[in-house]
């Protein structure tokens, strides 16, 4: 379960505002009760032109980079699970709905906030082919390449979220202090 | 400076603030499900842990795909069911007594003002109608609150919404909230508390309040809640006749939860309801809000009353009125699910069942069912609800499916003709 979290990797860029749990992993699913079982459905039902669910460019990815809202509707935690055992561990978008975020930095995940003019620059290097996202949680930078050109912007966290994350998630940093 | 009623809870349940911005709280209920529970309980055992901090403070129910569709459904339902027996969890309701968690536990007597409960669930904000602080939370959460009766939340912020004015003839709760979320937006009290004050929400009753409060969550809120007060108390009594000398005394109680007169708010918004028309939505988000005339004469396929939004005994006599002696279009099959066995049973004594049968609808056990596509009712490709549920997200109640969200009385309106109707002139 306490699988070694990378934040790093190829990233996915999905070009809209309000992606909701529905579409990351849509309800009929939920009666799987171990997290792997939901490993083949990820964004199934996204709503997004020229977007392959099934597509390699996916498969690939280890961050997800969107736009506003991110995880806006159920509380469903399968939401971060199905990113998570696909090894999905980091999200950067411009703001999340408050449940989808908790459930991620909850799982010792990271749910990365960047201004809009930042996620700008991140799509704009899309234009130039694959990206690679890196995320140092220490110094609270996010490092994006392609194509020989680098992008570094820093992030805000919380500290409750930091510390989570460093924990291992919120179980863990309750069970220790509770 | 004053407080607003979240601050207050907070500052009474208050455990740990092991960063600033960031409050540990006790909780006085936290409620469990057969969808969001079950890996909970298996990562507790994982780890060691199979334990409750508190088994009077934790309740239990199947509500969402009840009676057990398949094996996998019947597992989840025998996980839940094992684990509150384990447990000693005395209320945990199942195939018999089991309703939407979010109309039973209120039926119950469970919810206080001033209480701090959280549920696997992101309609758990319907339960700040009866001015608790309410909130939906993903399943580590709920492990934790299970596990140590305590939950994590960022020092809160607070909208205020004032409702003033007289609703029209026709106009309910529902298109209240769904026209505050269209002014909101669906990002619009994201990390935020709304507040409902105003006329309309004190001679609003308590099914009408969770009306309100069930889609707080619809514009990102943390909570919708509104103030205790006599109607509250008289909700109650039947559970707190015990606790308190008069109801005078109980309100006099609870009041000490309202917010402060100089409570300091982040936004104060105002709307007369006065001109309001009926609201129904379009596209797949439910801030995408017209008044029904814009979209009247839309073809739907199914009719669905019911979900902790509007499966309560006032919002079945509502679509019965319209109903009543009257057949539903030949184009849509129609599907009521009441929301409790008791609204079941009040539908029943009141004649209410007779007439959505006779009118055409199925009428079906007490669950969440169709609202999020997960058992019975889910809707076929390119098919279209019309809804009294709470989202319309892409594929909700079907992959390919269009749902379009309404009050009890726009959706009975709709089913008579199969297009979307005005209730008005129906």
């Amino acid at each position: 379960m306490n699988v070694k979290k990378i934040f790093e990797g190829p990233a996915i860029f999905l070009d809209r505002s309000d992606i909701n749990t529905d579409e990351i992993i849509p309800a009929k699913y939920l009666t799987e009760v171990t997290k792997d079982a939901l490993r083949p459905y990820m964004l199934e039902d996204l709503n997004l032109d020229g977007f392959d669910p099934r597509g390699d460019k996916l498969r690939n990815a280890r961050v997800v980079v969107s736009r506003e809202n991110f995880g806006c509707g159920s509380s469903r935690e399968h939401a971060p699970w199905v990113f998570e055992v696909n090894g999905v561990h980091t999200i950067i978008a411009e703001s999340y709905a408050r449940i989808f975020r908790q459930n991620m930095f909850n799982g010792g995940m990271l749910a990365i906030e960047l201004p809009r003019a930042d996620i700008d620059r991140l799509f704009a290097l899309e234009k130039k082919g694959n990206v690679n996202i890196s995320v140092q949680l220490d110094s609270q930078t996010v490092v994006a390449t392609s194509d020989g050109k680098t992008e570094t912007l820093s992030f805000d966290i919380s500290p409750f979220d930091k510390a989570l994350v460093k924990a291992g998630g919120w179980v863990e940093f309750a069970d220790a202090r509770y | 400076m004053g407080k607003t009623i979240t601050e207050k809870i907070f500052e009474a349940h208050l455990r740990d603030e092991p960063f600033p911005g960031t409050m540990v709280l006790d909780l006085d209920r936290v409620l469990c499900h057969e969808i969001t529970t079950p890996i909970a309980i298996a990562d507790l055992a994982w780890r060691g842990k199979d334990r409750v901090f508190d088994n009077t403070k934790i309740k239990a129910v199947i509500d969402h795909v009840t009676p057990s569709k398949d094996s996998k459904t019947a597992t989840q339902a025998k996980m839940l069911r094992d684990w509150a027996r384990r447990h000693g969890i005395r209320d945990f309701f199942d195939v018999g007594n089991n309703g939407v968690c979010h109309a039973l536990f209120p039926e119950k007597g469970y919810i206080r003002p001033g209480f701090t409960v959280i549920m696997g669930d992101s309609h758990t904000c319907t339960h700040g109608a009866f001015g608790a602080f309410a909130a939906g939370v993903g399943t580590t959460d709920l492990e934790v609150g299970i596990l140590k009766g305590v939950c994590a939340f960022r020092t809160p912020k607070t909208i205020r919404v004032d409702l003033t004015g007289r609703l029209p003839e026709g106009v309910y709760a529902k298109d209240v909230i769904l026209h505050v979320i269209g002014q909101l937006g669906v990002n619009g009290a994201t990390d935020r508390v709304i507040e409902f004050h105003g006329s309309v929400v004190d001679e609003f009753s308590m099914e009408a309040r969770m009306t309100l409060c069930n889609m707080a969550i619809e514009a990102g809120g943390t909570c919708g809640i509104c103030m205790p007060d006599v109607t509250t108390v008289d909700y109650l009594w039947p559970f707190i006749s015990d606790e308190y000398a008069s109801r005078e005394a109980a309100l006099d109680d609870y009041r000490q939860w309202c917010s402060d007169e100089d409570a300091v708010f982040e936004k104060v918004l105002h709307f007369d309801v006065s001109a309001l028309e009926p609201q129904v939505t379009f596209g797949y988000k439910p801030d995408c809000v017209k008044p029904v005339g814009e979209m009247a004469g839309t073809p739907v396929d199914q009719i669905y009353i019911g979900t902790c939004t509007n499966g309560r005994i006032e919002d079945l006599r509502v679509a019965a009125a319209i109903l009543k002696g009257k057949k539903i279009a030949d184009s849509v099959r129609g599907i009521v699910s009441p929301a409790t066995p008791k609204i079941f049973n009040d539908a029943l004594q009141e004649g209410i069942i007779q007439v959505f049968m006779d009118a055409g609808f199925c009428v079906t056990n007490p669950t969440c069912g169709a609202c999020l596509g997960m058992s019975n009712g889910v809707l076929a490709e390119g098919e279209v609800a019309a809804s009294t549920s709470n989202r319309n997200f892409n594929g909700r109640m079907g992959k390919g499916g269009m749902v379009h969200l309404m009050s009890p009385a726009t959706a009975a309106a709709t089913a008579l003709t199969g297009v979307i109707t005005d209730p008005r002139q129906a």
